[in-house]
């Protein structure tokens, strides 16, 4: 059971090579683990849709989508088939050629992904030996195509919501990265398999530096991918919807997928590199694997219907202001940690991750302005 | 596999050509941020490049500080300088013929003699493999004074474009 | 490797040759910094393509590389807070 697609693939395989030479059936196996991850990627992102609307819905006090199917379940291709016979307007001074090109560069990079992560045990699509930096340049590669669909918009609102999504798309991106040294230098290796097999006793997550690294890695993925409370930047009610208010149609369904598909990454990773993967009793590893990553964009879900947007200013000032000085202090302490040994070793790492904490929050205090004195008028 | 050989050279000399494509393109647009995404393309194709010369943190470093920041600054620059829906201006000035000539000369020259050199290519240098550990290990032990001269260097550089850009000027030029 | 290394050279050779057109020839700053890039790229291309084949240690040609990817970024973050001081002064960006 636990093998099952990789059994699935290996008979494929043989039965494919016993009629083609040898390189044809080397082709033949990356084509389908590619088109395996070009079926789930899209069908995950339709399945979230509905999970997203459902699960903000019951949190809202009502019910979702159950119209449409029994549950509701067919509504993903309701949405489908109404996003692809929508009209495609193009606004009349735009450039076509840059308005067509960034619903498609971002779409790319968010499915590249989905080659290095560790479905199961024996289930990486491509075990690269860079896989953790492969995933940080791909997806910062998002930042340019905001700015081709704010640029091609040619729309001050959009131009102007564009930029403060890239501002806070390449100022969550450092302490991401910061944040994942601590796990790199503890696993020794930076391919997303050899990680997950390093965290075969002890899930990093449960250690001091590691349980911050997650924190701080998980809410600098929410940021990334643009959902609540960091969707200052293309929210509905925010400066009218942002890089994407001038796409309708198929390119809008585009950014959607993409969104969606970021976030089932960011989860995916968070569960790799923090909760152990596929590691776990009992069960099959992917099915470990898929449950930990639904928890995780559960928890998102569960964001997004509960806590309030945050300005721009405050979106920024968390990043540069306590996550990176958190991350910086969170490496080192991992160092510690790998050093030394037995009780010191918890106690110091506590203490020192509890200190940075609060001297950070004691920092970045909010300007109160003094209470004004008021003079009444006698009359 | 001879067969996946050939592919793969075959896909190496298209993406050359791409990015020799992107390269002209990029010099002699007229709308600017086509050229921005033009170089992006350039750049994308150079780490695909160091990727078939078998370097694969370095492509992967290219992309992520070439594409995902240098890009950035870039596009930010034409966004904070241009008008949305300027004209297209004439990009090139009166030298165009000088620099062509120029650049055609400096191609025939050095490219005939790269041609005919005969390079010592060594056999175990085309078969060593260079990890990541690898290139920490020679940063902390070999390299590890300009390492730690970039880390100055890039220190001065952020405070330095900081002050550059800033908006007001500073408070003592009142007085 | 499986492209001759003297492929790769003119390769190389090329992209620095568009490069120094670029540079002597656009009228836009901002474009003469993109054309700089280009040449720096057409470097980085050359000493890995070396490292690879002739040095005598790998790491020698791909930590040069790292370093002159470390300067251009720099150099490009200076270049366009020049050119962003400039456009606030002079309103124009263009260098005749």
């Amino acid at each position: 059971m636990d093998q099952l697609f990789v059994g699935i693939k290996t008979a494929l395989l043989s039965m494919l090579g016993t009629f083609m030479p040898d390189w044809l059936v080397t082709v033949h196996s990356v084509l389908i683990s590619a088109t395996g991850i070009a079926i789930f990627g899209p069908l995950t992102m339709m399945y979230l849709t509905l999970i997203e609307r459902k699960v903000v819905a019951r949190m809202q006090n009502r019910l979702g989508p159950n119209r449409v199917g029994k549950f509701g379940l067919l509504q993903p291709v309701a949405d489908g088939i109404k996003m692809l016979t929508k009209e495609d307007i193009v606004p009349y001074k735009a450039d076509k050629l840059l308005h067509l090109l960034a619903p498609i560069t971002i779409v790319v990079p968010a499915l590249m992904v989905f080659a290095v992560l560790p479905f199961g045990r024996g289930m990486i699509a491509a075990d690269l030996n860079v896989g953790i930096l492969y995933f940080l340049a791909v997806s910062s590669t998002t930042t340019i195509s905001i700015f081709i669909a704010g640029w091609g918009s040619h729309n001050k609102f959009a131009l102007l919501g564009a930029m403060r999504a890239v501002a806070q798309m390449v100022s969550y991106e450092v302490p991401m990265v910061l944040s994942l040294v601590p796990a790199l230098m503890i696993a020794g290796s930076l391919s997303t398999g050899a990680i997950v097999a390093a965290q075969a006793e002890r899930w990093f997550a449960f250690t001091p530096w590691g349980f911050v690294a997650f924190i701080i890695f998980y809410l600098c993925g929410v940021a990334e991918v643009n959902r609540s409370p960091f969707d200052l930047a293309e929210a509905e009610s925010e400066i009218v919807a942002g890089f994407h208010t001038e796409y309708s149609g198929m390119k809008f369904a585009l950014f959607y997928m993409a969104e969606f598909m970021n976030t089932f990454t960011i989860s995916a990773l968070a569960a790799t590199i923090f909760l152990g993967g596929w590691h776990g009793p009992f069960l099959p590893s992917w099915f470990w694997f898929l449950l930990k990553t639904y928890i995780l964009i559960f928890v998102m879900i569960w964001f997004r219907g509960t806590l309030p947007r945050l300005r721009i200013d405050q979106l920024m000032g968390l990043a540069w202001k306590f996550l990176l000085p958190m991350a910086l202090v969170n490496v080192v302490v991992a160092g510690f940690w790998y050093m030394s040994s037995g009780v010191i070793r918890t106690f110091g790492s506590i203490a020192c991750l509890v200190v940075a904490f609060m001297v950070l929050t004691a920092l970045n205090r909010p300007y109160v302005p003094e209470k004004r004195e008021y003079t009444f008028a006698e009359n | 596999m001879t067969e996946l050989t050939f592919i793969a050279q075959l896909g190496i000399y298209a993406m050359m050509f791409v990015v020799l494509a992107a390269a002209v393109a990029a010099v002699t647009l007229r709308n600017l941020f086509h050229c921005a995404l033009a170089l992006a393309g350039v750049l994308i194709g150079v780490a695909g490049m160091y990727l078939a010369m078998h370097a694969e943190f370095l492509a992967m470093v290219q992309i992520l500080i070439y594409v995902g920041a240098v890009m950035t600054l870039i596009i930010f620059a034409i966004m904070l300088t241009q008008r949305l829906g300027a004209g297209d201006v004439a990009q090139n000035n009166k030298q165009s013929l000088f620099g062509a000539v120029a650049a055609a000369g400096f191609v025939v020259t050095l490219g005939g003699i790269l041609w005919k050199t005969p390079w010592p290519v060594k056999e175990e240098a085309v078969t060593s493999s260079f990890s990541a550990s690898d290139l920490g290990e020679s940063l902390m032990t070999t390299y590890v004074l300009p390492f730690e001269i970039i880390a100055i260097v890039l220190f001065a550089v952020l405070i330095g474009a900081i002050v550059v850009a800033r908006k007001d000027a500073p408070k003592g030029a009142e007085q | 490797m499986i492209i001759p290394l003297e492929h790769i050279l003119m390769f190389s050779t090329l992209l620095f040759a568009i490069g120094v057109y670029g540079t002597l020839v656009r009228r836009n700053l901002i474009g003469i910094l993109i054309s700089i890039e280009l040449i720096l790229n057409a470097v980085n291309v050359n000493l890995v393509a070396f490292s690879r084949t002739t040095a005598l240690s790998p790491d020698t040609g791909q930590i040069f590389t790292f370093f002159v990817i470390a300067l251009a970024a720099a150099a490009a973050a200076v270049g366009l807070a020049i050119v962003l001081a400039l456009y606030r002064t002079s309103r124009t960006i263009f260098t005749d």
